[in-house]
């Protein structure tokens, strides 16, 4: 079975989707979205067939590998394969597409706000899932700066076309944010081809040619610099992180998922993939500026969700927090702040969702609107949707039993191995973290009901069978998960360990000694 | 006295004969042939040549010889760009032969010397004149482009430049509406045109001086073997290079091209933007490597700056423009800055990655201008920027294909611009110029601005009244259009058969 080309079949099983709902006509959008539907299921069952062949005790860095010859003249070829990490990130790719198109089934038509047309916005969708598989599982630098930066194009039509008033102004800030990243990568990418010409005699890309590379530690803080700043914008790391709250507030709740939930995981994939392998050296020299910046977005991040009055500017926010903790868990250079951080992106994926996909349920009870304050007393009317979104603030803020609680708790121990106070001052984050969540939750949900809505002649319903359906795995999975971590650890850490040994990192010893010590 | 006839290779300038005599042929049927019969007399010979001169010269695949008594040289490289001289030409040609855009016909003046706004042009547009000598005109152009690239010495280089220039400067004016735009930028093309032709004259004159020789070959030898380096020399080949800087539209010899975009016919445009570049690119490249090829370091800094000054210019003051046509002008401006980044590096990748550039770029140009032609409203051609929102809503297929092509002009992955991005800044860094590249990458980002912009405003935007429609088109502008939209995605998406065609071209003959 290892003949057959997983990875090129599920990245291209949606792309054939997309097309064949892009030439649906415009008037059966139904049968588009359940083709859409069917699709993105398929590519999930195949996803699940992969991984269940996933060898999570292999000495090869990378499983179900194919390599054909793209561009020789160049160097590149179109190399894919997946070590835990991608097969991680691309399950979750995998999961939420399906549950964005369920959620989002009415979510497009009948709108006055939105232009495109249904069809149009579900091969968006199919469009977005196939080159999110490419990124994930490119191990040719080339094919995945290709698919990096080609990425933009549907998610700038998902904003543009299909969102808020101001969607037009967000889509292009979206865009403008990432080509400027991505052309400063396209200077270093070039760069290190050239590095490459030298140091091997013939230009590539391949991943593990450039990795065995020995690249002097100067010509690596440049180019380092370059890939970083695509990330640090991607991720987005504070201070580049400007473009993602008008994209996250402008946006549908599906395209939101998609953009915070796995789009923006390409930026700390990149990093831990990429950064620190390719360029160990500049990766140490930069770690303290990283995990600066990374410590401030955690805190800046949570200081304005805390006083947040939109709620999708407010998940924007708590998302910058978030992957601060993501970035210091791989910049501390501990197998276990990185195995965290991996989980970390995987937890964050599912909150993600289920915090957008629930908030977009109620909005689209009350017109539309992300205003915390037009809210209150939810829970008497709509106990279930209550119910859930109390379940997404809880893993937004890691509480014990939640997936999101492994990644963040491996993510602080990571960090005080290496530095205390560094680990300290994370720890703060967490309480900033519990404060505006549970805030969002009582303001929201808990107290008298709204007046407002009454006066505005809005009656809140509950939860249909289609929007629980949609909600359902999100949960089972955050809480599952969240109790029985090992399947993800367990093909997590040999990754790790892979991207640990390639950089000659060592744990550090335990230090601390005394009645502490296990001696 | 006894004067021996220089031996010549008739095989190898069988593509140039035939364009010529096509040109000459055109001329006759334009003075001798009854009305009714003209037009189709006219594209028969224009394709026909243009097509019989592509087989020729892929006939001609391989040959690498001078002939002329070494005024002309056929090389790898010089058959690349005559055949995409000639493709190029034949899917511009397509342009102009449109007659089902414009209700009154085609897109040129009933009769180009008649003043605009007289009674003289009046009654003819009434009786529905349609004058043919375009056609004559595009075969005379397309002949001094296929000498440009294959010029060996001085001379023949100036009188390929005149060639080229004279015809354009008429096809300038010949607009149909808003005449006297387009006569104005007719005027400002040849005054400037005149102006470059001189000094590249003079330079010419000066490095003969130096040298004794106008073969570029010979130059090089003399500059290599000459123990004493002479500033006369620098001097001439800083003014040489103006010539052809100035029909690439490179800053400072860019102020023409803004005009000329706006004013002049589209289908005219979108045949001098993409086969002028490719020629005029091929005649720097040639001058530069084979006769300064050895003297790189003197003037590698000018190219430097005219490629900076042409790529943050261009850039920025394209972000300014509400015309169309006029910010595809600066637009142009910056892609030679980018081109240039290429040239610079004086290598074979330079060589390559130019012109890998410049097909890429003249598939996408006219494809461009194909979009142009055909958005319309009441007065003509729609230009202004504010009449193009919420096209995309209108015809989603038409503001797609204008969509890749500006995504590929700004550099997205999977288009041919981003190959051509990807292969010059290759060649910059290789030799060296990584501060060149960083520029060129901010560049970028400046231009994808605006690029964006009018993909926005298609898209993204309410249609209003004043939107214009898409009027269909005859075959000829429809060929011209996927022909763009295939070669933009082709050589995004596989690349390598083109770049091993180069590749394969090899170096210039020195």
């Amino acid at each position: 079975m290892t003949e057959f080309p997983w990875l090129t079949a599920i990245g291209v099983v949606p792309l054939i989707g997309s097309l064949v709902v892009a030439l649906l006509p415009k008037s059966k959008p139904t049968l588009a979205k359940q083709i859409a539907m069917f699709v993105s299921l398929l590519v999930l069952g195949m996803t699940i067939a992969m991984a269940l062949q996933f060898d999570g005790k292999s000495s090869e860095p990378f499983q179900f590998v194919e390599s054909y010859p793209w561009i020789p003249a160049f160097g590149v070829n179109y190399s894919v394969g997946v070590d835990g990490i991608g097969l991680v990130l691309i399950a979750l790719a995998a999961t939420l597409v399906p549950v964005t198109i369920l959620a989002g089934w009415r979510d497009i038509e009948g709108d006055q706000e939105s232009e495109g047309s249904v069809k149009g916005y579900f091969a968006l969708v199919l469009v977005l899932e196939a080159l999110m598989i490419g990124v994930f599982a490119a191990t040719d630098v080339f094919l995945f700066y290709v698919f990096f930066e080609v990425m933009l194009v549907p998610v700038y039509f998902m904003i543009g076309r299909y969102g808020g008033p101001q969607r037009s102004y967000a889509a292009v800030k979206f865009l403008l944010y990432s080509l400027l990243g991505g052309l400063f990568m396209l200077a270093a990418l070039v760069g290190l081809y050239v590095v490459s010409i030298r140091e091997l005699g013939t230009g590539t890309f391949d991943f593990l040619s450039l990795v065995g590379m020995d690249i002097d530690p100067n010509t690596q803080k440049m180019l380092f610099l370059g890939f970083f700043f695509a990330f640090a914008i991607k991720a987005p790391l504070w201070p580049f992180h400007t473009w993602l709250p008008d994209a996250a507030a402008e946006s549908k709740p599906g395209t939101s998922v998609l953009l915070i939930g796995v789009l923006d995981k390409v930026g700390t994939f990149g990093m831990i993939r990429y950064l620190l392998p390719i360029f160990p050296a500049a990766s140490e020299f930069y770690a303290p500026v990283v995990i600066g910046m990374a410590l401030i977005g955690i805190f800046y991040g949570a200081y304005i969700a805390l006083t947040a009055k939109d709620m999708k500017r407010l998940f924007a926010y708590s998302s910058m927090s978030h992957f601060g903790f993501i970035t210091l868990g791989i910049f501390v250079f501990t197998s276990i702040g990185q195995t965290g951080s991996v989980v970390y992106m995987v937890a964050h994926g599912l909150s993600t969702a289920a915090l957008f996909l629930t908030a977009g349920f109620l909005m689209s009870r009350r017109r539309g609107s992300a205003l915390i304050s037009d809210y209150g007393g939810v829970n008497k009317v709509a106990p279930v949707l209550a119910g859930f979104f109390l379940v997404a603030v809880l893993s937004s803020l890691a509480l014990p039993g939640m997936v999101s609680f492994i990644g963040e708790f491996l993510v602080l121990l990571g960090a005080f191995e290496r530095y205390i106070w560094v680990g300290s001052l994370a720890t703060l984050g967490i309480v900033i973290t519990a404060a505006y969540a549970l805030r969002l939750y009582q303001k929201s949900m808990t107290g008298p009901l709204n007046p407002s809505l009454e006066s505005d002649g809005i009656t809140i319903t509950d939860l249909k069978g289609r929007e629980i359906t949609a909600l359902m795995p999100i949960a089972a999975l955050t809480v599952v998960l969240g109790f029985y971590p090992a399947p993800l650890l367990n093909v997590i850490n040999p990754a790790v360990d892979w991207t640990m040994n390639t950089i000659s990192a060592v744990d550090p010893e335990p230090t601390l000694s005394g009645e502490g010590s296990e001696q | 006295m006894n004067f021996t006839p220089p031996a010549i290779d008739y095989a190898a300038l069988s593509p140039m004969i035939v364009v010529f005599a096509a040109a000459i042929v055109s001329v006759l049927v334009e003075a001798f042939a009854p009305r009714t019969v003209r037009r189709f007399l006219q594209l028969l010979i224009v394709f026909g040549a243009l097509i019989t001169a592509g087989v020729l010269i892929i006939l001609n695949a391989g040959t690498r010889t001078v002939t002329g008594g070494g005024a002309v040289v056929i090389d790898g490289p010089a058959l690349v760009l005559m055949g995409t001289i000639v493709v190029l030409s034949i899917l511009g040609a397509a342009l102009m032969a449109e007659r089902s855009i414009d209700p009154v016909g085609d897109a040129f003046a009933a009769r180009a010397s008649s003043l605009p706004g007289s009674e003289d042009e009046r009654q003819l547009t009434q009786r529905g004149y349609l004058q043919t000598e375009i056609w004559p005109l595009t075969l005379f152009a397309v002949l001094g482009m296929l000498l440009f690239v294959t010029a060996n010495n001085l001379l023949l280089m100036f009188v390929a430049l005149e060639i080229i220039s004279l015809p354009l400067y008429l096809m300038t004016g010949m607009a149909r509406r808003r005449r006297l735009l387009s006569q104005e930028a007719s005027l400002k093309y040849f005054l400037l045109g005149v102006f470059a032709s001189a000094f590249y004259l003079y330079g010419a004159a000066l490095v003969y001086g130096y040298s004794g020789s106008i073969f570029f070959p010979e130059i090089a030898q003399a500059l290599t073997s000459k123990p004493s380096e002479s500033i006369v020399v620098f001097i001439g080949m800083g003014m040489l290079i103006i010539g052809p800087l100035f029909k690439i539209g490179a800053v400072p010899f860019h102020q023409w091209v803004p005009d000329v975009y706006q004013g002049a016919p589209t289908a005219v445009v979108g045949f001098m933007a993409a086969t002028v570049k490719v020629a005029a690119f091929g005649a720097l490249l040639r001058i530069l490597y084979v006769a300064f090829g050895g003297v790189r370091w003197d003037w590698d800094p000018l190219i430097w700056i005219v490629a900076v000054a042409s790529m943050i210019l261009g850039s920025i003051v394209a972000l300014m423009q509400t015309d169309i046509k006029r910010l595809l002008g600066y637009s142009w401006i910056a892609q030679a800055g980018f081109i240039l980044v290429g040239l610079a590096a004086a290598s074979p990748a330079g060589l390559e990655s130019t012109m890998f550039y410049v097909i890429a770029y003249g598939f996408a140009t006219i494809g461009t201008f194909a979009v142009i032609s055909m958005v319309r409203d009441a007065n003509g051609e729609a230009t202004n920027l504010a009449a193009w929102a919420g096209l995309g809503r209108k015809s989603p297929l038409v503001a797609s294909a204008l969509s890749l092509f500006l995504l590929g002009l700004a550099g997205i992955p999977l288009t041919s611009g981003f190959v051509s991005k990807f292969a010059v800044f290759v060649a910059a860094i290789e030799a060296g110029a990584t501060w060149l590249v960083i520029i060129g990458v901010i560049a970028s980002l400046i231009a994808a601005f605006f690029y964006v912009r009018i993909v926005v405003i298609m898209f993204f935007a309410e249609p209003t009244e004043q939107t214009a429609s898409v009027v269909i088109p005859s075959a000829f502008t429809t060929i011209a259009l996927s022909a763009g939209v295939a070669v933009t995605l082709i050589l995004g998406i596989f690349p390598q058969p083109v770049l091993d065609m180069l590749s394969n071209a090899g170096l210039f003959l020195r």
